[in-house]
């Protein structure tokens, strides 16, 4: 007997659960960010028809949602100012590369988004590093039409041999990250709408609490060493927390089911070795942000987790190996 | 781990910790008193009710035979004897049709009158004084040809002989009943629920154990309530309440939830000192020993969304389902297959000449929609069939291994401990057939051990 749950059901979840942060973004970034939502997705649809269609000669399976998903986190990790034929691009590597040739839906290793991000980020980084700034919503938010990051400026001032004391007037603070009133790839920017989707998603069961909170954690406890060290050269964890694609990589991105491991522990190791990475590359990389790059190098020891940690057995002791002989 | 416990009415409200699901109940039958199905015209008896080894027929063509007599005998240490559950003329003893949809050999009675064998007490009268010994008891079980009521028809006796070494010290009486839709346990419990109790005292002096625990989900309060009114005149017999949760009707999921104690890896029960026995069994080691009335009849719930009358029905061995069918008014227009037992890991039934036997529990009446397969879609590595998986298995590794005929990797991955309850397939988004394919593994990798300890 088959139970009611299905493949398109936790897919259009996860849409749903996106809701906030598009609706977020529409608001902050206007009718651009509807554009690189609708290229994107139309795009990632497209793509995916026209490949099963007349390349696998297979059967066309657009409506499951998995596509859609797909082209919205694409959009959700670009500038919303980015050019058309670039989504286009982006949309071609995500389905094209990092999904159907690796045989489609459950087959990847990598998180498609982020594999066509990573490509235009390498491929266009002028046009894929200027943000267009939030509309403000709250006092003291200069409206500039693009800026860097608040990542991008810490990165270049404490390069620049600034003190974090002397960067603070020039990020947004606490509760203008929580908002979203900061530069940013367009669905990154509202923490507090992308916990709204995380929270459903949990509610739902699509996802669980153990690879965002791994990774979080992590994050916290690793940056706040370096922080409560040396507080002028580091920047404090709950800014690392709220700015940067943190949260869209924790919640929607690190979660992705085909590509995270399969059992509970695994899911805390892979949590935290994104954690780790992310921070490693933020402090001391040649980028200002790091969730893509430790998402996919995470991506890439799944098999390995998998292999290493398996659910404990009924009726054994953890460690026994079974005898097949 | 921990055992997940919560206070109620009922005492402690215990359940196991593993994995688990909780489909819809659709215990659409649970109202209905035990009716007694009238008798057949031909009775169709396969030899090869029991796990194990099939029994030999005793009688021959054209033998005029009692109901009670003894008509085909164990095969083996792992089989059990047959008695005729009607009385009239062997018709032949030939290949029949049985629930697995082969046909094999069985034994078709043609059924005159009811006349029983005269040692068998029919008297209403509850005899509660057990005057046989330990062995003794085991001995009649054994003779009356009992096997396990739940399903798995494994033959009571060779569970109440331990092996040398092993002791048992609790007796467990598995009233869970956690497939949906089946209702005859949860109806014996409450019309014969003294009957079920002396049963589990006999149970108990042939272990020579002082301690039984009898397991039921909270969702037969009036069982519950009903067997803890009667407990009180039993000395050393509990009723455990138990959280709703599937499938813990399966032995280690029931001693892991009352007991708090772990079957290992390829053992049996009695390794932890536990043996179970079903209410339905206890109910028949009650008839054996106290009535002398050999395994002959059991309850069978026929039930369904469209059936006119969901019912729980006392039936004679051997009575073709056809005539079950009859009984709840006829087959449903939008019936789209006939299960054996329960929805979660039922098979469906081939056709309608196909005879209850001593593993029957229930025969559920499919709805169409719901009987048809949904289509599969790829593996989207979600996890859930792990999550769920009481075993602490890894149903899509373990599939994988079985579509690519991988056995050594699925024995390696422990498919022999997959206890069939299809939570995994249940719980699927994708709608992956998984049982079918673990059942496969099973299959081959059986096999594959059989050979390897023959040589």
């Amino acid at each position: 007997m088959h139970g009611d749950d299905s493949t398109k059901k936790i897919m259009y979840g996860v849409v749903f659960a996106m809701m906030p942060a598009i609706l977020v973004s529409v608001y902050y970034f206007g009718l651009d960010a509807l554009r690189v939502l609708l290229i994107a997705s139309v795009a990632c649809l497209f793509f995916e028809w026209i490949i099963q269609k007349y390349l696998i000669k297979g059967p066309v399976t657009i409506n499951d949602g998995s596509a859609l998903v797909t082209g919205i986190l694409l959009a959700f990790n670009v500038p919303s100012n980015l050019p058309s034929w670039m989504i286009i691009i982006g949309a071609l590597v995500a389905i094209g590369m990092a999904k159907m040739s690796f045989g489609g839906l459950g087959k990847n290793v990598f998180n498609p988004a982020l594999v066509a991000r990573v490509f235009l980020l390498i491929s266009f980084p002028v046009q894929m590093t200027s943000w267009p700034k939030p509309k403000a919503i709250i006092e003291g938010f200069t409206d500039a039409v693009t800026g860097p990051t608040p990542l991008g400026i810490v990165k270049e001032g404490l390069d620049a041999g600034k003190t974090m004391s002397e960067l603070t007037p020039e990020i947004p603070d606490y509760m203008q990250t929580l908002i979203g009133q900061m530069g940013g790839s367009l669905g990154e920017v509202s923490a507090i709408a992308l916990i709204l989707g995380g929270i459903y998603m949990l509610i739902r069961k699509i996802i669980t609490w153990h690879i965002p909170i791994s990774m979080l954690l992590t994050v916290v406890i690793f940056s706040g060493i370096f922080w409560g060290v040396d507080p002028e050269h580091y920047a404090d964890p709950v800014f690392h927390l709220l700015t940067g694609g943190m949260l869209l990589g924790a919640i929607f991105m690190a979660t992705d089911m085909v590509t995270s491991p399969m059992t509970r522990g695994g899911q805390l190791v892979f949590g935290f070795g994104v954690g780790l990475l992310t921070i490693l590359i933020r402090m001391w990389g040649a980028y200002p942000e790091g969730v893509s790059f430790a998402i996919l190098l995470m991506n890439a020891v799944v098999p390995l987790i998998n292999r290493g940690f398996k659910p404990k057995r009924f009726g054994t002791k953890p460690g026994v190996e079974i005898k097949t002989s | 781990m921990k055992l997940k416990n919560n206070t109620n009415m009922m005492g402690t409200v215990k359940t196991f910790a593993l994995g688990g699901v909780h489909p819809e109940e659709n215990k659409l039958s649970f109202n209905a008193p035990i009716e007694v199905l009238p008798l057949p015209k031909q009775a169709i008896i396969p030899i090869g009710q029991n796990l194990g080894v099939p029994s030999k027929p005793i009688v021959n063509r054209g033998d005029q035979v009692k109901v009670g007599q003894l008509i085909a005998e164990a095969g083996g240490f792992i089989s059990a004897n047959i008695h005729s559950p009607v009385s009239g003329k062997v018709l032949k003893i030939d290949n029949v049709i049985d629930s697995s949809g082969y046909k094999r050999p069985g034994i078709v009675i043609n059924v005159v009158g009811d006349k029983w064998d005269e040692s068998i007490d029919r008297s209403e009268e509850i005899k509660e004084d057990i005057e046989l010994d330990s062995q003794e008891i085991i001995e009649k079980i054994k003779e009356k040809g009992l096997v396990g009521m739940g399903g798995a028809a494994f033959p009571t006796y060779v569970k109440l002989t331990p092996p040398p070494g092993k002791v048992a010290d609790y007796l467990l009486i598995n009233g869970v009943e956690c497939e949906p839709y089946l209702t005859s346990d949860h109806r014996l419990m409450l019309e014969k629920g003294k009957e079920i109790l002396i049963g589990a005292k006999i149970l108990m002096k042939a272990l020579s154990v002082d301690k039984a625990i009898i397991g039921i989900e909270n969702n037969k309060p009036d069982a519950i309530n009903h067997i803890s009114e009667l407990v009180k005149g039993f000395e050393g017999i509990k009723v455990q309440a138990l959280k709703v949760q599937y499938p813990q009707g399966g032995e280690k999921q029931l001693i892991k939830a009352a007991l708090n104690r772990e079957v290992p890896s390829g053992k049996l029960p009695i390794e932890v000192g536990c043996v179970v026995q079903n209410v339905g069994t206890a109910y028949a080691v009650y008839e054996a020993v106290q009535k002398n009335k050999p395994l002959i009849e059991r309850v069978v719930t026929v039930t369904g969304k469209g059936v006119k009358k969901p019912s729980n029905l006392l039936v004679r061995i051997g009575t073709p389902l056809q005539d079950l069918i009859d009984a709840v008014e006829g087959l449903p227009e939008t019936t789209g297959k006939i299960i054996n037992g329960g929805p979660m890991m039922g098979k469906a039934l081939a056709s309608l000449e196909i005879p209850i036997v001593k593993g029957s529990s229930g025969v559920l009446l499919m709805e169409n929609e719901e009987s048809k397969r949904k289509p599969e879609n790829p593996c989207i590595r979600c996890s859930k069939c792990t999550y769920v998986c009481p075993m602490g298995l890894e149903p899509f590794l373990l599939v994988q291994a079985s579509k690519l005929a991988m056995y050594d990797m699925a024995e390696k991955e422990m498919v022999m401990d997959c206890i069939e309850c299809g939570s995994c397939q249940y719980t699927c988004p994708s709608s992956i057939p998984l049982l079918d394919y673990l059942r496969l593994g099973k299959t081959m990798v059986g096999a594959n051990i059989r050979n390897r300890n023959k040589k």
